[in-house]
């Protein structure tokens, strides 16, 4: 079984549906231990991909990423618009003219997603970022495609580490990004672009295996 | 959430045409991405100084777009910095042939904003050099974080660099005058209460009636510590002692005070503020030579103050001492 480009689309769709639910939640999150902002910022960014989707529509995987990423970049802002920026810019060239993923393709893409994060926020593991979400995410995809597991189990253990890594947050002392001007105060605090991040993995996980039901 | 705002959504457009029709001697406004120049921009043979950051610190950074100080300014939505669209719009928009100073606040998200940008106009053959501020005590400093914040200085900076570039000096004078300025300039913060991001509808932080916070940077965020309410007095020394010993300062250092309202403090504290500060100041033997009082740098509608050292000498003075022109800041025009 493989992502289509409907199944591409419908998940940017679902993500920026969920991102207008949950962006009170993000910002409150962002409140804790930031600046009250990430739910806004990335609603923004997303609003304005939703704009530009029926542009896309024909394209290929990799052009629609790009778009997605280079849209990102001029509506958002903050830490977020680089980062989601660069995440999305580099999954794009992983997976230039693709019609269609399978899991390894999507595990490259985002792979190539992660390493564009670290590359422009120079975050390691544990500093309590986004990173904490998408690369135990990525290092899930590539076992589950190394053993051989089926489309749904491997994004299924995808959303699942990203979610573990989320949690796994909560009890860091932020090394990055504004809340590591609070130091041992931002203790005890899930970081709200790992969140944004797990629910990115969750939604590809929870779309497309729908759509393969 | 009480405030004089129709929409959240739209708060910093209409901002913007307010400025524009308050200020059309001043500056030109573009939208879309959205930028603030001075009216006569490009000027030919000058260097260009850029800075922007998030919305809600007027008048910084638009409210300095003038002669004698920003070249333009890029106004993100309210505490997010701007994007890189807008800032290769406004790198281009005053490029008079002798390149471009970006001054950046050191955020995250302004500094990763500022270097795409730096890369996209690098890319179509311009000449650009980034600044990074860092002046705040607060924060500590370290290899391994995001670093200090960039606070009160930074009008200091825009001010000084804008009076060099006027006169005349190149590109990497004027970048390595801002970053003298940014070595030899240490500021602290402290919060009564929070505030309120329009988008966000409740204030950051809840902060009793009874409590302060010290070393807030400018963004509603919380601080380093929470405490009691003390006096305007004791919380100047509060403030004061680690600016001190930071640098450090010595006795015999002739300094700019600064003592910045964060929006909601009124100018009869922060004269009650800079009288004991000029106490403390002396006390160590340090002599005020210069000084700037009131909200240059806010956080909305917070209540409380920062406060400022950079230590000057004579050709700081005499940049500090030339004319300005703008919104937000005017003298010797
Ligand atoms: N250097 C970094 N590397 C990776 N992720 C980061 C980094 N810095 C911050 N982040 C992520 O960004 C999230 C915050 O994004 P947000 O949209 O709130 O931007 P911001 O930091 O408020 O930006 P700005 O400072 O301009 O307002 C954090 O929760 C964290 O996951
Ligand atoms: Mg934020």
């Amino acid at each position: 079984m493989v992502i289509t480009r409907d199944d591409v689309i419908d998940w940017i769709k679902v993500y920026a549906q969920l991102l207008v639910e949950k962006k009170d939640y993000l910002t409150d999150l962002d409140s804790a231990i930031g600046d009250a902002d990430h739910g806004a910022n990335m609603n923004r960014g997303f609003q304005a991909v939703l704009s530009k989707l029926p542009g896309m529509e024909d394209q290929d995987i990799g052009t629609i990423f790009k778009t997605v990423g280079m849209t990102l970049l001029s509506t958002v802002g903050g830490a977020g618009g680089p980062l989601y920026g660069s995440l999305f810019i580099q999954a794009g060239k992983a997976v230039s003219g693709k019609m269609e993923l399978t899991l390894a393709d999507w595990a490259d893409a985002l792979e190539a997603a992660t390493t564009g994060v670290v590359s422009r926020g120079k975050a390691v593991l544990e500093d309590k970022t986004m990173v904490d979400a998408l690369t135990p995410a990525v290092e899930a995809l590539k076992e589950s495609v190394s053993k051989g597991l089926s489309l749904s189990e491997g994004l299924k253990n995808s959303a699942k580490a990203a979610e573990e890594g989320m949690i796994a947050t909560i009890p860091l002392v932020a090394r990055k990004g504004r809340a590591s001007y609070l130091g041992e105060r931002s203790a005890g605090h899930q970081d709200p672009g790992a969140t944004s991040s797990f629910y990115l993995v969750n939604t590809a996980f929870k779309t497309w295996t729908n759509s393969h039901k | 959430m009480k405030k004089l705002i129709n929409k959240p959504e739209e708060v910093v457009k209409e901002e913007l045409q307010g400025i524009e029709l308050a200020h059309p001697d001043l500056v030109k406004v573009f939208y879309d991405p959205d930028f603030i120049v001075r009216v006569d921009a490009p000027v030919k043979g000058k260097v260009g100084i850029i800075s922007g950051g998030g919305s809600g610190h007027e008048p910084m950074h638009g409210g300095f777009v003038g002669k004698g100080m920003l070249d333009a300014a890029c106004p993100g939505a309210v505490f997010t910095s701007p994007t890189p669209d807008q800032m290769l719009a406004a790198t281009k928009a005053v490029d008079g042939g002798a390149g471009v100073l970006h001054i950046v606040k050191n955020y995250t998200g302004d500094v990763m904003n500022f270097e795409m940008a730096a890369d996209l106009a690098k890319e179509e053959g311009l000449e650009v050099e980034a600044v990074v501020i860092d002046d705040d005590v607060a924060v500590k400093d370290s290899l391994y974080t995001a670093g200090r914040r960039g606070v009160g200085l930074t009008v200091l900076v825009e001010k000084i660099c804008g009076a060099a570039a006027e006169e005349g000096r190149s590109l990497k004078e004027v970048a390595d005058l801002a970053r003298k300025v940014n070595s030899l300039g240490r500021t602290m913060g402290m919060a009564l209460t929070s505030c309120t991001v329009p988008h966000a509808g409740k204030p950051t932080f809840d902060l009793p009636e009874d409590e302060m916070e010290i070393g807030i940077g400018i963004h509603g965020e919380p601080g380093r510590k929470r405490m009691k309410l003390q006096s305007a007095d004791e919380v100047v020394e509060m403030l004061m002692d680690p600016i001190i010993s930071d640098i450090p300062y010595k006795s015999g250092d002739e300094v700019l005070l600064f003592v910045n309202g964060m929006g909601g403090t009124p100018l009869i504290e922060l004269y009650v503020l800079y009288r004991k500060a000029v106490e403390v100041a002396e006390k160590h033997g340090i002599k005020v030579v210069r000084n700037l009082i009131g909200p240059y740098i806010t956080s909305l509608e917070m209540a409380g103050t920062s406060i400022t050292m950079l230590k000057m000498d004579a050709d700081l003075i005499k940049l500090w001492d030339a004319p300005v022109l703008t919104a937000g800041m005017r003298k010797g025009i």
